[in-house]
């Protein structure tokens, strides 16, 4: 009996390694930098703001629905945007649904001249100079994006810059499954 | 075609390694000679052909050829010749052919270093070795091919990560694989002696020097690990506890205990399982220390997890040699039987409490690395651990380890003398409370942490002195010099070793305790206080390197109102990645303490926030391990080593150097 005791407690290593390789195999199918948002499969909150474009015209989260679309919160001070632009300037001119910028705590003469400059990729850019909007949606670092389907409800969320891989592999699929 | 010719190279040693670890493991098992012999030729081959492979990865990137992936993707024209180097191991492809590199030299040189070992020994030692080879071979050939090529070649490549272009990263990676690859050897010895069934002492007397080696080329790799990320990353810190660090750390701390329990079954064969154990473990945690950082599953460098082909590889091959070797573990241990009995007060026990501990380390920074992992394959979300989590468990779990250390070398073999060694160690107890008060009061602040940290250090520190005046002193005759020369380096070592961790502890204690760090806003002309100093910030300018763009600035440092020196912190930008600048801190080193400055964003056209910082006896931190790494050098000249390489087969010869360095 001692000596069964005995050899099980040899087991033991082995036995602590398995659940080790256990949870590294399931680990292997997991994204360590995902952090998931609390929006997701929620309602996209309200907003209602000037267009960066043309003051006085409002961009109103509620005109957008039925349509699936994309919400993409940036800034002329930003530098990572400046690396995203030329992949949602590319995604707009193949793309079917629309790109509505948030243009993040930024200036109206900046924001112009950076669109200016760049490109504009968006259909309109809501003017969120207080970044009160921004809040609402949990952007703490520009740039971020996020797909609404037609009921307004938030599906996907990348933070900092789209990139082609990502347009390809997860957001032009799921778009797909929504429009469908 | 020199491409080529490198991946020919590692098609033909993934052949040499199937025959390595097959034949001469069943020649043992059967008594064939000749295919025992087939060892050490196959092993000197395969070392041939991996370097073979290793040349060509070299050339192409020295003679830039971008119509190999590898090389564009880690390299330019303009990049500096030793970073051209360095890009070698500057990626997941060739991080893999360095380990393999590293794996066939230890090979190699068990090949020529094993005269005097049983030939059964050596064909299953080097057969285990060669396994471990042709799992990596296989790995390297199927999904981490360096020479893959990319074709049409582009006509400038991507540049080696900026960060990796430094001088420490020349070294670090070589060194830590030197390391963590050559507890491979003892693993070996390990599996063979399990396999062999002759678990003893001559079987630790073997092992012993190679963990030595590994142990010190680890310590030495993880120090220039830290003293890289401190110089590099313009925070000032010195270890992060990232999954990157831990990685390496593991393997340390196993191999630490593994060092001191093969001393015990060496010299007392006694805790042959924990030491058969120690050994499994400390390259196990080499390997799992691969698999961390190079399958994603922790720090992934891709958005999602699109190719996890590579981690199920290493995951597979992860499972097959440590799930193998501790099933062999758990099926030949129990008939080991025990060593000769010891006493609850002895040098045995202190050295069992001493592994209990580390294991016990070892255990807290993987559950800490692991955790978030668990959590989040168990869907209960994200969490990470950090710094707080690990200096909790960690510094209570050293700390009795570190009271022992002054005492286990005093104490006897078997059975010890408590009021003996207290009545020894009276003078050492009472002049490290003292340091333990005077250094807080000195420093003018009180902190707890400040005062333990000091006495534990000085109690490592004066209980060696202890012993040492103890091996020399002139009272039962014969000079002091003498005497200290005739000390076996193995002591020496173990006592430098020790006083090293002293040091460390000084320099973490006083720069934890001490430490100032300001991040300030400073126009040009400003001045901020800095402990004895003030830091002057007198502009900016801008110039190129060889291959980046540079923001230099300059600070005049005062003491009282004298200039005493000037700093000229940097943020580099590398090629087409001028928006992320690096930061090159500025640093003031001495003794007593760094003057460190980096500078942070700009906030205006003349304006920027600076980091100054600083750290008392930081240098100290570093200063420890490199003593420790010294100890093991110093144990590794001992003179039975070089003993039993002339007369390998004299029993006698080699034991009479037997000292104690525990």
């Amino acid at each position: 009996m001692s000596s069964m005791r005995k050899s099980l407690a040899f087991l033991l290593p082995l036995a602590v390694f398995l659940a080790i390789a256990v949870f590294l195999f399931k680990g292997l199918w997991l994204d360590p930098r995902e952090i998931p948002s609390p929006l997701i499969d929620k309602p996209a909150p309200d907003f209602r703001l000037e267009s960066l474009e043309k003051p006085g015209r409002l961009v109103d989260r509620k005109d957008m629905l039925g349509k699936v679309w994309l919400l993409n919160a940036w800034a002329s001070w930003c530098v990572a945007c400046r690396e995203e632009h030329p992949v949602l300037i590319e995604f707009a001119r193949s793309a079917t649904i629309p790109i509505i910028g948030l243009n993040y705590k930024d200036t109206r003469v900046d924001g112009m001249r950076w669109l200016a400059q760049f490109g504009n990729p968006y259909t309109t850019s809501a003017y969120d100079e207080a970044g009160r909007v921004g809040i609402d949606y949990g952007v703490y670092a520009v740039p971020e994006t996020f797909l609404i389907d037609k009921q307004g409800v938030v599906r996907f969320k990348q933070i900092g810059p789209v990139t082609p891989e990502l347009l390809r592999e997860k957001i032009l699929p799921l778009i797909q499954r929504l429009n469908a | 075609m020199i491409p080529e010719i490198g991946n020919f190279a590692l098609m033909v040693a993934t052949a040499v390694a199937l025959v390595l670890g097959t034949l001469p493991i069943i020649g043992a098992a059967r008594g064939n000679a000749r295919w025992m012999a087939l060892a050490r030729p196959a092993a000197r081959v395969l070392f041939l052909l991996v370097l073979v492979a290793a040349s060509c990865l070299v050339s192409s990137f020295l003679h830039d050829d971008f119509s190999v992936r590898y090389v564009a993707i880690n390299s330019t024209h303009a990049l500096p010749v030793q970073y051209k180097l360095a890009a070698f191991w500057g990626g997941h492809e060739g991080s893999m052919l360095l380990w393999l590199v590293i794996l066939s030299f230890w090979m190699f040189a068990v090949s020529i270093f094993s005269a005097h070992l049983p030939r059964e020994m050596v064909a299953r030692i080097l057969g285990v070795m060669g396994l471990i080879a042709l799992g990596f071979l296989l790995f390297i050939v199927l999904t981490s091919d360096p020479f893959d090529r990319l074709l049409p070649a582009v006509a400038e490549g991507n540049d080696l990560n900026p960060l990796l272009q430094d001088p420490g990263m020349v070294v670090h990676p070589p060194m830590l694989y030197m390391g963590y690859v050559g507890f491979s050897v003892a693993f070996a010895f390990a599996i063979a002696a399990l396999l062999g069934g002759n678990l003893d002492a001559t079987w630790a007397r073997w092992s012993r020097p190679w963990t030595t080696v590994a142990w010190t080329f680890l310590t030495v790799g993880i120090c220039m690990g830290s003293a890289w990320a401190y110089y590099t990353l313009g925070w000032g810190g010195w270890w992060f506890w990232d999954p990157v660090e831990n990685a390496s750390f593991m393997p340390w701390l196993a191999g630490t205990a593994l060092m001191h329990s093969l001393a015990v079954t060496e010299k007392r064969s006694g805790f042959k399982v924990w030491t058969v154990l120690l050994a499994i473990f400390a390259f196990s945690l080499s390997l799992l220390g691969t698999f961390l950082v190079r399958s994603g599953v922790l720090t992934s460098v891709h958005a999602f997890a699109s190719d996890p082909r590579r981690g199920v590889f290493i995951l597979l091959f992860l499972a097959t040699v440590i799930g193998g070797s501790l099933a062999l573990f758990a099926w030949r241990a129990p008939k080991v039987g025990l060593g000769e009995r010891f006493e609850i007060i002895s040098r045995e026990s202190m050295l069992l409490t001493n592994n209990v501990l580390f294991l016990g380390a070892a255990a807290c920074v993987l559950l800490g690395t692991l955790y978030p992992l668990m959590l989040d394959s168990l869907g209960l979300g994200k969490i990470s651990v950090g710094p707080p989590y690990f200096d909790t468990v960690f510094v209570p779990l050293m700390a009795p380890a570190l009271f022992l250390m002054g005492i286990g070398p005093l104490a006897r073999w078997r059975k010890a003398n408590l009021p003996e060694i207290a009545a020894r160690l009276k003078w050492a107890a009472a002049v490290s409370v003292i340091c333990a008060v005077l250094v807080p009061l000195i420093e003018g602040r009180w902190s707890f942490l400040v005062s333990a940290g000091i006495l534990l250090a000085c109690w490592i520190f004066s209980t060696s002195l202890v012993n040492l005046w103890s091996r020399v002193r002139p009272a039962e005759g014969g000079q002091i010099g003498a005497k200290f020369a005739a000390l076996p380096r193995g002591y020496l070592g173990m006592l430098t070793a020790h006083i090293g961790v002293a040091v460390f502890i000084v320099g973490v204690t006083l720069v934890k305790g001490y430490e100032v760090e300001k991040d300030v806003r400073m126009d040009v002309g400003d001045t901020t206080a800095l402990g004895p100093y003030k830091a002057k910030f007198v502009g900016t300018s801008e110039g190129s390197g060889p291959n980046y763009q540079y923001l230099r600035g300059q600070f005049e440092i005062l003491r009282g109102d004298k200039a005493v020196r000037t700093m000229y912190p940097e943020k580099r930008g590398f090629g087409s990645n001028q928006s992320e600048p690096m930061t090159d801190a500025a640093i003031a080193p001495s003794i007593t303490g760094d003057l460190y400055i980096s500078m942070g964003e700009p906030v205006s056209d003349t304006a920027w926030v600076v980091r100054v910082y600083y750290k008392p006896f930081i240098d100290w931190i570093w200063g420890g391990c490199l003593l420790m790494a010294v100890g093991g050098v110093l144990a590794l000249s001992d003179r039975r080593y070089r003993l039993a390489q002339r007369r390998a087969t004299d029993p006698e010869l080699t034991a009479t150097g037997a000292a104690s360095p525990a």
